[in-house]
């Protein structure tokens, strides 16, 4: 997979010929203009990289991908993608999914392909929504949100992927935003480097069933403070003029004003590698708008991967027995007759 | 099984009397006891006996679906046949001749299985009181001569002679000597068909090898049990069961289906030069494949234990995708799952096998018993024109060649194969002759790479198949999705006249497969008044069925379909030449309806759907009713 590239590829060697077909506006056309511009510099070959989706819009992804690409179907991507990886370990592996695809139809593929460490990155496009069939409710859709099968209002509580991803053990967990350029491009390389699974979600606005459902982190005059931006060893501050904070009390996140007798001091100090599970939960359950939400990296810890470990037994076994096929048939009580 | 040309057909139609020594072609002896009483263990063990003695042997495990029923119950029992012969049989037996029976639910159960006349072991210790309520009598059946009348009833107290056998060891419970009573029955059975101990001393001191004193114990159980034979008066002689003479030479094992199928798709990514890739979920009776399987990462055998069916099949979907000899297997349910991804192989045209070991249904059904009933769902039961070629084992020894028939169908037609065994050719094991890994002929599918002219759905001339083109290979990136398209582009297309052509031309790449299998054998006489037409594991008692008739002067004879879709070229024209065409099959009448539909022939069906296999008279007397 770190086979670097005789002559360095560009943004255009990661476009394929086929014609985009979202709608216009729609984010996951900044998703797909930073993934391309993206891949060109974590030194991975073109032909080492493939891309599986499930069913969605989001899912559309891999086609427009100048590289190796499945499309499947709804929700099944990462048991495609852990097959694949385990025949051939060396490929860098993406699973495009959406909220409905990877949480609803796909929950159970994506929790175990999360437990289970196998190394492919998972980007999730969530847009609260089922963009493809028009509109439904999705298992991220808020409670009460008015569509067309919930006409009075939703009555599920909504799961939060990353919460998922950190309750499934996922080893890096990560969240970004489709407008949020830099952002996004800084997440997919961190992703892309990551040994064993990479859960990234980015939220993404579908600007025709639910065109409002990030206005809180998109809008110019308010986004600021209602994002909190991780970063590894710094305390957790946030806010359009940086002057608001978060600290632990006890087991419970609180939001500080920073002056007026509390300092920068008193905030917790992001950390990514922390084995323990409850701090990254913890900071995925800060919901809008109680709480900023947290973007960027909540966990990135190494541990073996699937894959890894997979290698290793096939290895240890193939160096301490020899493959004798004749001898495997005969691998019983055997009988001869004249 | 041989494949040896007419012999006579098994089972002998007298229950031996054990009357001074005697020589017989073929027994049926069944084992039966709670499942706790190591029943399996000991008719695998007898099994072996016998087969080393150069019988042709055939055997019928059954089992309950609950790990551990309640105790001394019927619904508790686990049984074992054994079908020995030395001549070439084709099933375990209709019905056995002599039962073992080591508890009254054993007997009560099995009885009426048991042949006229036949022999009647039990273990006089275990009908107590308790156990006789248990099994449903207010009498001890075994106190009342009318109870048992016409059968040869041998009384031994199994429990005590075990618990006198194994005295003087010590440091051992009642209870830890009782599990050794199997050994003393199964020392009686040696005795009273002369067959030899070593390989079950053999196996004791392997399998207890950290356990010195429990080799002792069962070794002591058998041996008394042997010596109880030998020296009381209770049975007047012996029955000999000689060595089959004419068996093709070479070297012989046991085997089951599933054993074969996990032989042959190792053999099979040998001979296709490709990584093995088998992701499955566990289910009855399919389990023991990728049991298998994880035991063989030496030959580069990679298994994935997935969450569900739907992630196995999405698993070897991926594995194929990436280059490697891909395969699953499950059972009713799982099968059902797998659907929408086997849908999906399909149209991405990649070589996968998926092995069915189909079990009662319909839902949970009878996990642990047979059925054949999941062939028009192999056929049908995908959304859209779907085609996915199918292949049937006859035997468990033909599982072996089989799954390699699968896999070399699915690499040279680049497409998802079916593989069908049933819960009885998966558990019951055969003498099996090894072949030669040397003597099979390699399977070709290189991969492509080379970018000049490249589309990903270009196609062979003569099979239709795709190019098979791997990640990583430089210059030919490309996707592949379950969208309609465009052939040779593999561009996603909603063209009406794409989307016909796609499916047309999957179509016709399936029904091209015809091109390059074998043609269908009739086995007896090539025109007459009737043909049995059988696939999957009914095939032993059609056989046996057919040549039986054949014995008695009829003109009838036999087709075994291994391919079922698309059938071999020839199957038209044979049945032509018969009368009568009779179809029997362990379901409703599926292949009957497929030959119906697509030959201008009538079939008269025969049905049965108890879990069990066919009974070779059940398939007798319905042939002798059509020719009457
Ligand atoms: C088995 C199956 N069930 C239902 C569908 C219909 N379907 C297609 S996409 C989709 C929801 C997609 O939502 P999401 O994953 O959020 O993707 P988005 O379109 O929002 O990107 C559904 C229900 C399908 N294709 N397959
Ligand atoms: S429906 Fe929504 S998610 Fe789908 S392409 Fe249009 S804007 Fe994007
Ligand atoms: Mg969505």
């Amino acid at each position: 997979m770190t086979q670097t590239v005789e002559s360095p590829l560009a943004r255009k060697d990661f476009v394929s010929d086929q014609e985009v077909r979202w709608c216009p506006g729609c984010g996951d056309y900044a998703i797909l203009a930073q993934m391309q511009k993206v891949l060109p510099e974590i030194g991975v070959a073109r032909e080492q990289i493939v891309f599986i989706s499930g069913i969605g819009c989001s899912s559309r992804f891999p086609y427009y991908m100048n590289t190796y690409g499945v499309h499947s179907i709804h929700g099944r991507a990462p048991t495609i993608a852990t097959g694949l990886k385990s025949v051939n370990p060396d490929l860098s592996v993406w699973v495009i999914t959406g909220d409905g695809d990877g949480l609803s139809i796909g929950g159970n593929h994506l929790i175990h392909c999360l437990r289970r460490n196998v190394d492919v990155k998972i980007i999730l496009f969530n847009n609260r929504i089922y963009g493809l069939t028009k509109g439904q409710y999705s298992p991220t859709s808020l409670g009460g949100h008015r569509t067309k099968t919930s006409p009075m209002g939703s009555i599920d509580y909504p799961l939060n992927p990353i919460s998922v991803a950190i309750g499934a053990e996922a080893t890096f967990v990560a969240r970004t935003q489709d407008t949020n350029t830099k952002h996004l491009q800084e997440v997919l390389r961190r992703a892309a480097a990551h040994k064993g699974t990479a859960f990234v979600e980015i939220f993404q606005n579908c600007v025709v069933y639910n065109p409002t459902a990030w206005d809180h982190t998109t809008k110019a005059d308010i986004r600021d403070d209602n994002i909190l931006y991780l970063e590894d060893g710094q305390p957790l501050i946030f806010g359009k003029d940086r002057d608001k904070g978060v600290r632990v009390n006890g087991m419970v996140p609180e939001v500080v004003q920073l002056g007026d007798g509390i300092d920068e001091a008193e905030l917790t100090v992001h950390r990514e590698d922390m084995d323990n599970t409850s701090y990254a939960y913890m900071l995925s359950r800060m919901l809008h708008p109680e709480f900023p939400q947290p973007f960027g990296i909540l966990r990135a810890v190494s541990r073996p991967s699937y894959t890894d470990m997979l290698v290793q037994q096939v290895d240890e076994a193939r160096a301490s027995q020899k493959a004798d096929l004749a001898g495997l048939l005969h691998s019983s009580d055997t009988w001869v007759v004249e | 099984m041989a494949d040896s040309p007419a012999s006579s057909t098994g089972v002998s139609d007298q229950a031996p009397q054990v009357d001074g020594d005697r020589q017989q072609e073929s027994v049926v002896i069944r084992f039966s006891g709670d499942s706790g009483d190591g029943m399996q263990l000991t008719g695998d063990q007898f099994t072996n006996a016998s087969a080393i003695l150069g019988n042709d042997v055939s055997t019928f495990p059954d089992f309950p679906a609950e790990i551990r029923a309640p105790v001394g119950t019927i619904p508790g029992l686990s049984g074992f046949q054994v079908n020995f012969a030395s001549n070439d049989i084709y099933t375990s037996g209709d019905e056995p001749q002599i039962l073992v029976a080591m508890n009254p639910a054993a007997l009560a159960a099995n009885l009426e299985d048991l042949q006229p006349g036949g022999v009647i072991i039990v273990n006089d210790d275990a009908f107590t009181k308790n156990n006789l309520r248990k099994a449903g009598y207010d009498e001890n059946p075994l106190d009342n001569p009318d109870a048992l009348r016409g059968y040869e009833l041998h009384r031994v107290a199994l429990t005590t002679l075990t618990r006198t056998a194994l005295e003087d060891i010590e440091g051992m419970t009642n209870q830890q000597k009782d599990l050794c009573k199997n050994g003393f029955a199964l020392g009686l059975a040696f005795w009273l068909f002369d067959r030899p101990l070593d390989s079950t001393l053999s196996f004791y001191a392997k399998k207890f090898a950290k356990r010195p004193q429990v080799v002792e114990a069962n070794t002591r159980a058998l041996k008394a049990g042997y010596a109880y034979g030998e020296t009381t008066e209770s049975f007047s002689g012996r029955i000999t069961v000689p060595a089959r003479t004419e068996v093709p030479p070479g070297i012989y094992r046991r085997i089951t289906g599933n054993e074969a199928v996990v032989l042959g798709l190792v053999t099979a990514a040998r001979k296709a030069n490709k990584t093995l890739f088998y992701g499955s979920y566990p289910i009855t009776p399919a389990s023991p494949i990728l049991e298998g399987l994880a035991a063989l990462k030496h030959f580069d055998v990679r298994t994935f234990q997935a969450e569900d069916e739907i992630a196995a099949i999405g698993s070897i979907i991926g594995g194929a995708f990436g280059g490697a000899l891909s395969a699953t297997a499950s059972s009713g349910p799982g099968i059902a799952l797998k659907s929408e991804g086997i849908g999906l192989a399909v149209v991405l045209e990649l070589p996968m096998v998926i092995i069915n070991v189909q079990r009662g249904g319909p839902s949970t059904g009878l996990p642990t018993k047979t059925e054949q009933a999941d062939l028009l769902e192999m056929f049908f039961g995908r959304n859209g024109e779907c085609p996915v070629p199918i292949v049937a084992a006859a035997t468990s020894g033909d599982c072996f060649d089989i799954t390699i028939e699968a896999c070399r169908i699915a690499l040279r037609s680049m497409t998802p194969v079916y593989v069908l065994s049933d819960g009885y050719v998966a558990n019951n094991s055969e003498p099996w002759q090894i072949p030669d890994v040397d003597a099979i002929a390699p399977i070709e599918c290189d991969f492509r790479t080379d970018p000049k002219g490249y589309q990903p759905y270009m196609r062979d001339p003569k099979t239709l198949a795709r190019p098979w083109v791997v990640p990583g290979t430089p210059g030919m990136e490309h996707r592949i999705g379950g969208l309609g398209k465009q052939d040779g582009s593999g561009n996603v297309s909603y063209d009406p006249a794409d989307n016909e052509h796609m499916i047309k031309i999957r179509a016709e790449k399936v029904a091209r497969i015809a091109d390059y299998i074998p043609e269908l054998e009739v086995n007896g006489p090539e025109k007459g008044d009737g043909l049995v037409v059988g696939w999957g594991g009914t095939y032993g008692a059609i056989r046996a069925a057919s040549e039986r008739m054949q014995h008695e002067g009829h003109s009838v004879a036999s087709v075994h379909l291994r391919h079922l879709n698309p059938f071999p070229r020839n199957l038209g024209e044979i049945l032509g030449n018969y009368r009568h065409i009779l179809v029997p099959e362990l379901n409703l009448g599926q292949l009957s309806f497929i030959l119906q539909a697509k030959f201008p022939f009538r079939v008269i069906q025969l049905n049965k759907v108890q879990g069990q296999p066919f009974k070779i008279r059940e398939i007798v007397d319905k042939i002798r009713s059509i020719l009457d």
